[in-house]
């Protein structure tokens, strides 16, 4: 599946904006991103493990947080994850 | 939407809004009615920055009756590359009155109301509460929080926008049955985790497409037509020219707009932003790193003591100004330790300090037992020590 990566993330990810993993959960996905890119495990999940509350992961075009299985939702090569940190630009900075 | 498109007593149109409006009123979705609901809403338009600035000369331009800004900066120089609304001769001038001069310009018939002030929990709903949709174009979460918060709790639409490098996000939030930002971020990042605008850079033009994209939603809930950006986030990216939706729920845990909510007055935004005040800051050391005064820098160097100093801002960066350190980009930190001595005190600048204070701290996590941060960074040093260094 792809995971895109967003523009403040992806200095951690070798500067790629989309990563390809094989995985059968979201879960699984997102430990193989964060095995290969060890770099954004802190930026996504906190010391226990959680997805952090400041970072959205979206399955194709849904909040993983109000998918049924949550992250154990199976997925296919077809399937996205885009990971949605908040940004707050804007004004004058 | 239903308090917008009530039947209220619509302001009658002038000749002139006639003729000037006239490719407004042969659309059957705007209409006569539809500018006159134009001409009778108020809009705030939070910030006259990035993406306040082709908001506001949109809403003038449309036949928005009343148009709110709220800022309290002056035009630098700096904010041209993409705040359209200020020009050259405005540098040094204050945003709001350079924004009515270029309002008022284009559209004499706008009211314009200047609201010269850092919206905070103490004036917000004083301030929100004469408009009818509030046009969300801040640049820090503090305040994103206090105007979304404000904006549930007094039943406002909250046009978002919001932009970092090459990427946007657009979104309709506080709608009577829609999500809010809280419902879609419960909390912000600790500081330092996310890089701002001024550290992190955007491309001039970002705003303007995502401000476009707020001003469209303002003038779409005044006319109650077409579907509304409610419990959809709009991601724009613009190096890859993609558009892309994600789908919001209203949560309903949310602490501001949910069943339950914990949240029903305006709170300490800086705070809840884990934003410490400037004077408990000011003890000399910040998470652990003790913080050097450029004064202090400068006082050792002249001293003839060799002051060991790293540079973690880009080499673009460094081709600006530069202070005498050894250039090492923040994200080449980690793979370029061995460089780095652990014998000596290692003080660590940026621009502005901030990127430093999270080198510094990585440091200290990896091992480091003295390290030091200078606080203010070349931003400081260009104003206390030596005006030649050339700010930006
Ligand atoms: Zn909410």
């Amino acid at each position: 599946m792809t995971i895109f990566i967003p523009t403040p993330l992806r200095t951690f990810a070798g500067g790629q904006d989309a990563v390809e993993v094989n995985a059968t959960t979201i879960s699984e996905a997102l430990a193989k991103l964060t095995e290969t890119h060890p770099e954004l495990r802190r930026h996504l999940f906190t010391a226990e493990g959680k997805l952090r509350a400041f970072v959205n992961v979206y399955f194709n075009d849904e909040d993983v947080r109000y998918l049924p299985a949550k992250e154990a939702t199976a997925v296919t090569a077809a399937d996205t994850l885009s990971i949605i940190p908040s940004i707050a630009g804007g004004w004058t900075n | 939407m239903a308090p917008l498109t009530e039947p209220i007593p619509l302001p009658e149109l002038t000749t002139d809004e006639l003729s000037r409006y006239s490719r407004h009123l042969i659309l059957p979705e705007v209409g006569m009615e539809g500018q006159q609901r134009l001409k009778a809403a108020r809009v705030l338009c939070v910030g006259t920055g990035g993406l306040g600035s082709p908001l506001a000369l949109y809403l003038a331009a449309a036949g928005i009756g009343t148009l709110g800004l709220v800022d309290f900066d002056v035009v630098d120089a700096s904010n041209l590359q993409r705040q359209i609304i200020h020009a050259t001769k405005d540098i040094g001038r204050k945003k709001l009155d350079s924004a009515e001069e270029k309002l008022k310009a284009l559209n004499p018939a706008l009211n314009v109301i200047k609201h010269d002030t850092m919206l905070s929990s103490a004036n917000a709903l004083e301030i929100l509460k004469d408009y009818d949709i509030v046009a969300d174009g801040t640049d820090n979460f503090p305040t994103r929080y206090l105007v979304n918060d404000a904006c549930v709790l007094q039943g406002k639409p909250n046009v978002y926008g919001s932009i970092f490098r090459f990427e946007g996000q657009a979104s309709v939030f506080a709608t009577e049955d829609g999500p809010c930002y809280r419902c879609l971020y419960p909390e912000p990042p600790p500081p330092g985790l996310v890089p701002s605008c001024a550290e992190g850079g955007v491309l001039g033009i970002l705003p303007g497409l995502v401000g476009v994209i707020q001003a469209t939603e303002v003038i779409k809930l005044i006319l109650g037509k077409g579907a509304p950006l409610i419990g959809r986030l709009l991601l724009v990216d613009a190096l890859n020219m993609r558009f892309r939706e994600l789908k919001l729920r209203k949560n309903p845990e949310c602490p501001v707009c949910g069943l339950n909510p914990t949240v029903t007055e305006l709170i300490d935004y800086q705070n809840f932003c884990g934003i410490v005040p400037e004077a408990a800051q000011d003890a000399n050391t910040k998470n652990g790193i003790p913080q050097i005064s450029v004064k202090e820098l400068k006082r050792r160097m002249d001293a003839g003591e060799e002051v060991y100093l790293i540079d973690v801002r880009e080499p673009y960066e460094y081709q600006i100004a530069q202070i005498g350190g050894k250039l090492i980009p923040q994200n080449d930190v980690p793979r370029r330790l061995a460089e780095i001595d652990r014998n000596r005190e290692v003080i660590v600048h940026c621009r502005s300090g901030a990127r430093s204070q999270k080198i510094a701290e990585f440091l200290m996590q990896s091992g480091y037992p003295r390290v030091t941060n200078v606080a203010g960074g070349i931003l400081a040093w260009s104003d206390e020590i030596d005006p030649t260094v050339q700010k930006y």
